[in-house]
């Protein structure tokens, strides 16, 4: 089981890839679309990045509650 | 009439990532065609084309590109350059010369974001709905091009697309023209793009049998007018000129290339892909542009062709350009830029209109290459394999261009406002 830290740091590095954000600016606490500056065509392709990379599932009525790093962590924790 | 003059240019062809490299090309008569180095080339009847020389990814931010079908980018490369060359600047919100409200963008792409499409239905089929980017439909639209280079500069005039197959960014040269005249806009981003290096055009161009099969000598593969002719290479790349009207460009103190004297449209009404072997709709769009140039026929000192290296097509053109200019084509020099760059079916337009343009100013028109055995009787003066002085003086040529579903538009360009 990968640990709260690995989460974030593949999740960062999906981040960069498909918005440019640099890794380290993607920290628990910030909101992808306030403070990232990720728009939502990107948050959807971040969202099923997410489903490919660490094999869960997020239904879009999922999706809309996770505003934040820390929101998508916590998720991938709970489901993966 | 109000006059329109042109001001900026960029390209980034199969001769080169930029405007510089790509007349360099030109003159030189160098060939952009070679061997698809893809896997998927093996199996297809036709394994060459000219792709650009410069990959847009060299050039495009990876962030930025990922959200833009391959025609788009290099749409924005070739605008960048005509945008800068024009004198502004890329990356201003707002700047001295630029009245947003009175700038358009018509740009034009025949096919379309054909990559974005059929990569996104790849992944469709292979791994499920959910993968399908959400990018896909603004990367697709044929519109892109136009929309992404408007965002850009700002345009807020007016953004279009006119579609018309290999005729589409001459067209969008002619719509912009008559904007600029009725005094919808002062200045216009004008050209093409196109990006169908894919197995999908080529196969499908194949089955029409309209490509050269040439594979083992892909340089000489484009040559039009040559009796061992077997069809045209697809192309790819981009080109954009600014155009504005010539007060404005003044009062500006804007650097001025030459003058985009006039436009003339016909449809041929014939067949879906045949053009009309009679060549009228072909001669009158080429009337109709010299009439609404103010020139007669005997200004016209060179005419880039459409010549696309088909067997019917190139004879079919020539006799419209016999017709098209009358006695004026023995003091015509005819070339076509397709035996070097293949043919960028969308783009086609836009990036001859500019290689007409510096051969006027140059008064040097680039060379049909590979032109070996010719064609007999044709009846015009092509620039065979060298490049040809054009002689002193004022100077008119006009750029045809042809596409499937009858359409031909044919644009005239001038260098008499260049100040020597």
């Amino acid at each position: 089981m990968a640990t709260t830290e690995e989460i974030r740091s593949q999740l960062a590095e999906l981040v960069n890839d498909v918005a440019g954000v640099p890794v380290d600016e993607v920290q628990l606490d910030k909101s992808f679309v306030e403070d990232l500056d990720v728009d939502s065509l990107a948050m959807v392709e971040i969202i099923v990045g997410c489903e490919e990379k660490f094999g869960v599932t997020i239904p879009d009525e999922e999706s809309k509650n996770l505003k934040t790093v820390g929101d998508a962590v916590a998720y991938i924790e709970a489901h993966s | 009439m109000t006059e329109i003059v042109i001001t900026g240019i960029g390209a980034t062809t199969p001769l080169g990532g930029d405007l510089a490299s790509t007349w360099a090309g030109m003159l030189a008569g160098k060939s952009g065609v070679s061997r698809i180095t893809e896997e998927w080339a093996e199996e297809l009847p036709v394994k060459i084309a000219a792709s650009v020389a410069v990959d847009p990814s060299e050039v495009i931010e990876r962030v930025k590109a990922r959200r833009l079908d391959r025609s788009t980018q290099l749409a924005l490369i070739a605008a960048q350059e005509a945008w800068t060359d024009a004198g502004f600047d890329w990356d201003a919100e707002e700047q001295d010369g630029v009245d947003s409200q009175r700038l358009i963008v018509s740009l034009a792409s025949g096919i379309g974001g054909l990559h974005s499409l059929l990569n996104n239905w790849d992944v469709q089929r292979d791994k499920g709905y959910r993968r399908v980017s959400p990018f896909t439909i603004p990367m697709l639209m044929a519109n892109a091009p136009a929309a992404n280079v408007g965002l850009q500069v700002h345009a807020k005039a007016g953004v279009h697309t006119p579609v018309s197959a290999c005729a589409s960014s001459n067209e969008a040269i002619a719509l912009a023209l008559d904007q600029l005249r009725l005094g919808r806009a002062e200045m216009a981003v004008v050209g093409g793009t196109e990006a169908t290096i894919h197995p999908l055009p080529l196969a499908a161009f194949g089955q029409m049998q309209a490509l050269s099969r040439r594979n083992d000598e892909p340089e000489r593969a484009s040559r039009p007018w040559d009796v061992d002719r077997d069809g045209f290479v697809m192309g790819e790349g981009s080109a954009i000129l600014i155009i504005e009207t010539l007060e404005h460009a003044k009062a500006r103190g804007a650097k001025i290339y030459g003058t985009l004297a006039g436009a003339g449209i016909t449809a041929d009404s014939h067949d879906i892909v045949q053009p009309d072997p009679s060549g009228e709709g072909q001669f009158g769009a080429m009337k109709k542009a010299i009439a609404d140039s103010g020139l007669q026929a005997s200004d016209i000192k060179h005419v880039n062709a459409h010549g696309t290296s088909t067997p019917q097509g190139d004879v079919t053109e020539a006799g419209s350009i016999r017709y098209g200019l009358g006695k004026a084509v023995d003091g015509c020099v005819v070339t076509s830029t397709k035996s070097m760059t293949g043919h960028l079916l969308g783009g086609a337009g836009a990036l001859e209109t500019v290689a007409s343009v510096l051969a006027l100013r140059d008064r040097m028109v680039p060379p049909t290459i590979n032109l070996e055995n010719q064609e007999p009787d044709l009846g015009i003066d092509i620039a065979a394999n060298v490049a040809r002085p054009l002689p002193s003086g004022d100077l008119a040529a006009v750029n045809n261009s042809f596409g499937f579903g009858g359409a031909n538009v044919a644009v005239v360009v001038t260098n008499a406002n260049i100040t020597e």
